[in-house]
């Protein structure tokens, strides 16, 4: 395995804890907005507000994280991404900021407003279709060199349906996800309405993810061929992702274990994601840049790999003990105590 | 638009962006010490008023710490949206400790959400106690991380460029670079130091404003002993970074002290404007300039004259420097004074005027902080990497950064207005003797 590969791996990895993280966060918020639109507040926020509070901040970070790591390992990113990406990337970051801000000025400032917690939840569903367009880019043919510096096709951008598809997926997908996750919180936490609710949207959202998700292989077939090839190739990971995910809707149906069920969806997930990831390998934006043109230099890899490591001694214990006191502490799911600061 | 506007908007967009984050990423910084200093003596001496003022300042910690992180983010990003050439370039030696801030980052994150919601969860305070230490050092670390950053931009090293490829890389080297100690030291300083004095002036505030309780002033003493430890510490060091900067960067020391010709015995020039290239209406101290340069009176000190014109920083420097000396200096006698009357019991630091003065305090730190930056950053003009890249080869090429910069100062404005309201709001609806009343009662129906 060589260090670029390491590399790559661990930012997927990184990546992917932010697509299910981040999915759980947006999805709480959209449909905690929607309960709310339809005056059945009462039965979703408290859930909500409780897994929420003590992990936005750490949500965030997995984002930062893997920038950051971006650049480190791969610093020619910067030139490419960094020049293109500047509106699609600050549109997404005035929302985050917006949402994160708020998020603590409404449970810590008492600030609650209607109208802002419908902000909130839509908010959250444009953050994914802004960020996912960088998906769609890395696919090629939406960069041209024009005397030495990458431009950005807007129009070719938007006018292609696989922006779109990519941009339909990532929110259903997240949709799909927060309400597996959210399924078997509120179940945990003895509130049977909020289960029940949320269970209707895990299987509502369960079907639209499975389509769009097969129409981007497709779609991909006239994009981009060397991509669509490699995903053939790889049919057996993505095979068994289908059937991780037969798995999970069944469960629910049956309204059985649903933590089990959250984790056989953590597994399709991952799968379809590296199955994804491995497919798209050599590139980075397809056809400029592969992971080895534009990797570092050697001291600096192997310094990265260390700090890495290190840090995930710190981080792993910590993440294990937030999740102890939080996620799998029944006093504090139930809310039979208010810890509040 | 040409590169000469994306350069002009990117740059403005940065001290944009940075000016704002840095207003709350210095109290992000020093405010888990207050707290966890606070919480310690709260249990050391069994005083409730300590645990409540480190409970008080946590829950607006919050706030504060969520703009910082959302504009921590904005400026993360845009250092590679605005500055692509030079992330690029830089990448390949500074990545490491970039990396490390995010781990300090996510470690703080996770024992903030920890102690946030803990509070009533352990019989005993000293372990809650203990889930502050890694915040407080998260908080720290991230600063000390980024701030090896911006010193590696003052000072490159760690690298050799052969024909414009980097070779020979040595990470560690340009972590550890010249500008290092002086700049982490001072930077971690001063944000220790302006908390203190933020919290000072709420204190402060909050008995001018009619309420005489013992706990304003219990927490305004308290500050204002920290405030003073960390102004003494902060004078220190910056005596060192002068040192620095006569000895690896000259001409943004000249530039700062408006020290045209190279000469021994330099004296040092104070406030004054220039007016068509003559200092006017300074004061001159004789010697000392050598002394802040070298340690010795009579030393010589290199002037601008032995700079290229198109490699001279702005000289408007002069002014930010003088604002950031003359508050740090100031606040150090001010907070001398607060304490030491308050030993002797001189009755004058009670008095409504001198309160006032107290509340200028934090506002005026956190106006030496945005001064100090300025200089930093200005004086490091025209290069984006002292020597090796300047600042108009490493933006963007872009035509959209103008548009950017109004969609970021909207929303600047709007996450600035928005902490305000919530801030006052919070702390109004529910004042200290509220909180007090509410938890004997709570206490007392335990009891019964």
């Amino acid at each position: 395995m060589t260090l670029e590969i390491i590399g790559i791996s661990v930012l997927w990895m990184f990546l992917f804890g932010y697509v299910i993280v981040a999915s759980i966060d947006f999805g709480a918020g959209f449909f905690n907005a929607y309960n709310t639109l339809t005056r059945r507040e009462h039965i979703l926020t408290n859930i909500i507000e409780r897994y929420l509070s003590p992990v936005w901040e750490v949500t965030n970070v997995f984002l930062v994280f893997f920038f950051v790591g971006v650049i480190g390992f791969f610093p020619k990113t910067a030139f490419y991404y960094g020049t293109t990406l500047l509106v699609p990337a600050s549109i997404a970051i005035v929302l985050l900021a917006i949402r994160g801000s708020y998020y603590a000025f409404a449970m810590y400032g008492s600030y609650g407003h209607k109208g802002y917690t419908f902000m909130y939840g839509i908010s959250g569903l444009f953050i994914p279709a802004s960020l996912s367009v960088v998906l769609t880019i890395s696919e090629g043919g939406f960069i041209s060199m024009v005397n030495g510096n990458p431009v950005l096709d807007y129009f070719g951008l938007f006018t292609s349906p696989l922006t779109w598809s990519i941009v339909v997926l990532s929110i259903t997908a997240l949709l799909y996800i927060s309400a597996v996750f959210l399924t078997w919180y509120a179940n945990k936490a003895g509130d049977s309405s909020a289960t029940d609710l949320l269970r209707k949207y895990a299987l509502i959202w369960s079907l639209p993810t499975m389509i769009t998700a097969g129409g981007i292989i497709f779609e991909l077939r006239s994009h981009n061929p060397e991509h669509y090839a490699r995903i053939l190739d790889l049919w057996w990971v993505f095979g068994l992702s289908f059937l991780l995910f037969v798995g999970t809707v069944w469960l629910i149906w049956k309204r059985k274990n649903y933590g089990l069920a959250f984790g056989l969806l953590t597994g399709q997930f991952a799968l379809a994601f590296f199955g994804y990831g491995v497919s798209h390998y050599p590139y980075l934006l397809y056809p400029y840049l592969t992971i080895y043109d534009s990797f570092t230099n050697e001291a600096m890899a192997i310094a990265l790999i260390v700090a890495f490591i290190a840090g995930l001694g710190l981080l792993l214990p910590s993440l294990y003990l937030l999740l102890r006191l939080f996620l799998f502490n029944k006093d504090y799911v139930r809310g039979n105590k208010d810890y509040h600061a | 638009m040409g590169n000469e506007e994306a350069v002009f908007f990117s740059r403005i967009l940065t001290e944009l962006t940075l000016s704002f984050h840095i207003l709350y990423a210095t109290i992000g910084v020093g405010v888990p010490l207050m707290i966890m200093i606070a919480q310690w003596v709260g249990i050391k001496k069994n005083d409730e008023h300590y645990i409540l003022l480190a409970r008080r300042w946590a829950r607006g910690f919050v706030i504060t710490v969520a703009v910082g992180v959302v504009t921590g983010t904005a400026i993360g990003l845009q250092l590679s949206l605005l500055w692509p050439n030079f992330m690029e370039l830089a990448g390949n030696v500074i990545a490491l400790p970039l990396f490390m801030e995010t781990f300090a980052f996510f470690f703080e994150a996770i024992f903030l959400g920890i102690y946030l919601y803990t509070w009533d969860r352990f019989e005993n305070q000293k372990k809650h106690l203990l889930i502050l230490i890694p915040v407080a050092i998260g908080a720290s670390f991230s600063a000390v991380f980024i701030t090896i950053v911006n010193s590696f931009m003052n000072a490159p090293q760690g690298f050799d460029l052969v024909n414009g490829e980097l070779i020979n890389i040595n990470p560690l080297l340009a972590m550890f670079n010249p500008a290092m100690p002086t700049k982490v030291a001072h930077v971690v300083a001063t944000a220790y130091m302006t908390s203190a004095f933020v919290l000072a002036s709420i204190a402060a505030y909050r008995l001018l404003k009619g309420s005489n309780h013992i706990y304003h002033k219990k927490a305004l003493f308290l500050t204002l002993k920290l405030g003073l430890i960390f102004s003494i510490a902060t004078a220190i060091i910056g005596d060192f970074s002068g040192k620095y900067l006569a000895e690896y960067q000259p001409e943004k020391l000249a530039a700062a002290e408006w020290h045209f010709e190279t000469e021994e015995n330099a004296s040092l020039v104070m406030y004054g404007v220039l007016d068509d290239g003559e200092v006017k209406y300074a004061i001159k101290i004789p010697y000392a300039l050598s002394v802040l340069a070298h340690g010795n009176p009579f030393a010589e000190v290199q002037g601008l004259d032995q700079f290229p014109e198109d490699e001279v920083p702005p000289l408007y420097i002069h002014y930010l420097f003088d604002l950031m000396v003359t508050i740090g200096i100031s606040l150090t006698g001010l907070s001398a004074l607060y304490v030491l009357a308050t030993w002797r019991r001189w009755s004058f630091v009670q008095t409504k005027w001198f309160r006032w003065i107290l509340v200028a305090g934090g506002p005026l730190a956190l106006l030496a902080i945005e001064a100090g930056w300025w200089f930093a950053e200005v004086g490091r003009q025209p290069w984006v990497l002292r020597g090796i890249m300047r600042t108009e080869d490493a933006a963007t090429t872009s035509g959209q950064v103008d548009l950017m910069l109004a969609l970021f100062a909207g929303l600047y404005l709007i996450l600035g207005i928005g902490s305000i309201v919530v801030l006052r709001r919070m702390f109004k609806k529910n004042p200290v003797e509220q909180e007090i009343e509410d938890r004997r009662k709570e206490q007392d129906g335990d009891i019964t």
